[in-house]
């Protein structure tokens, strides 16, 4: 799912149509997710310039309270985009917007039934997070932290725990507030990150998307080379051998 | 023939099929969705099924979010 690019964009707190194709480009992703809404309100442009710049879509369900909601905007996204991709959100409230997982785990059932690869947001619960792959999700999308907080990762052990209690991919989904918080996402165990307001609404989205970019190679780098376990003192780096003595 | 698009009335002076009205509202096809009553309604059928009075009609697209 990621020989491209571990780095998943939103497209959600963008100024413009231009600044976001300028984020798209300098992170490196092939993989932009959209919402889905009205014509009048959403305006024309955005699906010709990700299909210019030949970046698949991946349609989401932001917006949906309740399980059928989700899933009737699921089978809309798939007729507009034709695509069975789809990123399951099932908000359930609009205070802290996490995911209403029993609402999100029927909707989840459903769309897999219904031949979708379903990638839900998630909150940070390992069992919950099973639970959603025991249903044939193609990958689970912990929250880091709230959606647009850029809190980071509040729970890191819990984000290491899904990564052991699940065989399909962890995309580390919504808190990110800096290019360090994606960098420890991947040294998690993630996948990939799916990043939004932290790139949209930086002061420079292009530069922060380039950030993030190589946050995340470098991330992921670290945990497959395999980092030196953390010790109470200190081990020398040089020997003793051949130290001259006086 | 009064229809509800979007959340707005909108009045047709004649029948109209799903793909007429897609026609009024946006030159995209790829990337528009419609729903009828609720109902999705493929894209391959759009000039064939016709809507009725009082329909509720939502015509969707890509939008940033999420």
């Amino acid at each position: 799912m990621f020989e491209k690019s571990r780095l998943i964009l939103g497209t959600g707190g963008a100024n413009s149509l231009a600044a976001l194709e300028e984020a798209i480009v300098a992170s490196g992703t092939d993989l932009v997710t959209v919402a889905l809404r009205r014509v009048d309100a959403a305006g024309p442009g955005l699906l010709p310039m990700l299909d210019r710049l030949g970046v698949r879509v991946l349609p989401n369900t932001a917006g949906c309270y309740t399980a059928g909601d989700a899933v009737k905007t699921a089978h809309l996204a798939r007729e507009a985009f034709e695509t069975d991709l789809i990123k399951l959100e099932v908000i359930g409230d609009d205070r802290t917007l996490l995911p209403d997982g029993v609402e999100l785990l029927r909707a989840a059932e459903t769309l897999v039934g219904d031949g979708f690869t379903v990638l839900p947001y998630t909150s940070d619960d390992p069992i919950l997070a099973r639970r959603l792959a025991d249903v044939g999700c193609a990958a689970v999308m912990p929250a880091g932290s709230p959606i647009g907080s850029g809190l980071g990762i509040s729970n890191p052990h819990h984000i290491r725990l899904i990564r052991q209690s699940v065989d399909i991919p962890v995309v580390l989904d919504a808190g990110i507030g800096t290019a360090s918080d994606a960098t420890l996402a991947m040294e998690l165990g993630c996948d990939a990150v799916l990043i939004a307001s932290a790139i949209t609404r930086a002061d420079d989205p292009a530069a922060m998307a380039a950030a993030m970019r190589h946050a995340v190679l470098g991330g992921r780098l670290a945990y497959t080379a395999g980092r030196i376990p953390r010790r109470f003192h200190a081990v020398a780096s040089t020997s003793d051998e051949g130290l001259a003595r006086w | 023939m009064r229809l509800t698009v979007n959340g707005r009335s909108f009045e047709a002076e004649t029948k109209l099929s799903v793909l007429a009205l897609v026609e009024t509202l946006t030159e995209a096809r790829r990337g528009v969705a419609v729903a009828v009553n609720g109902e999705v309604v493929p894209r391959s059928t759009w000039s064939a099924v016709p809507l009725a009075e009082g329909d509720a009609v939502e015509v969707l697209t890509a939008a940033q979010g999420g």
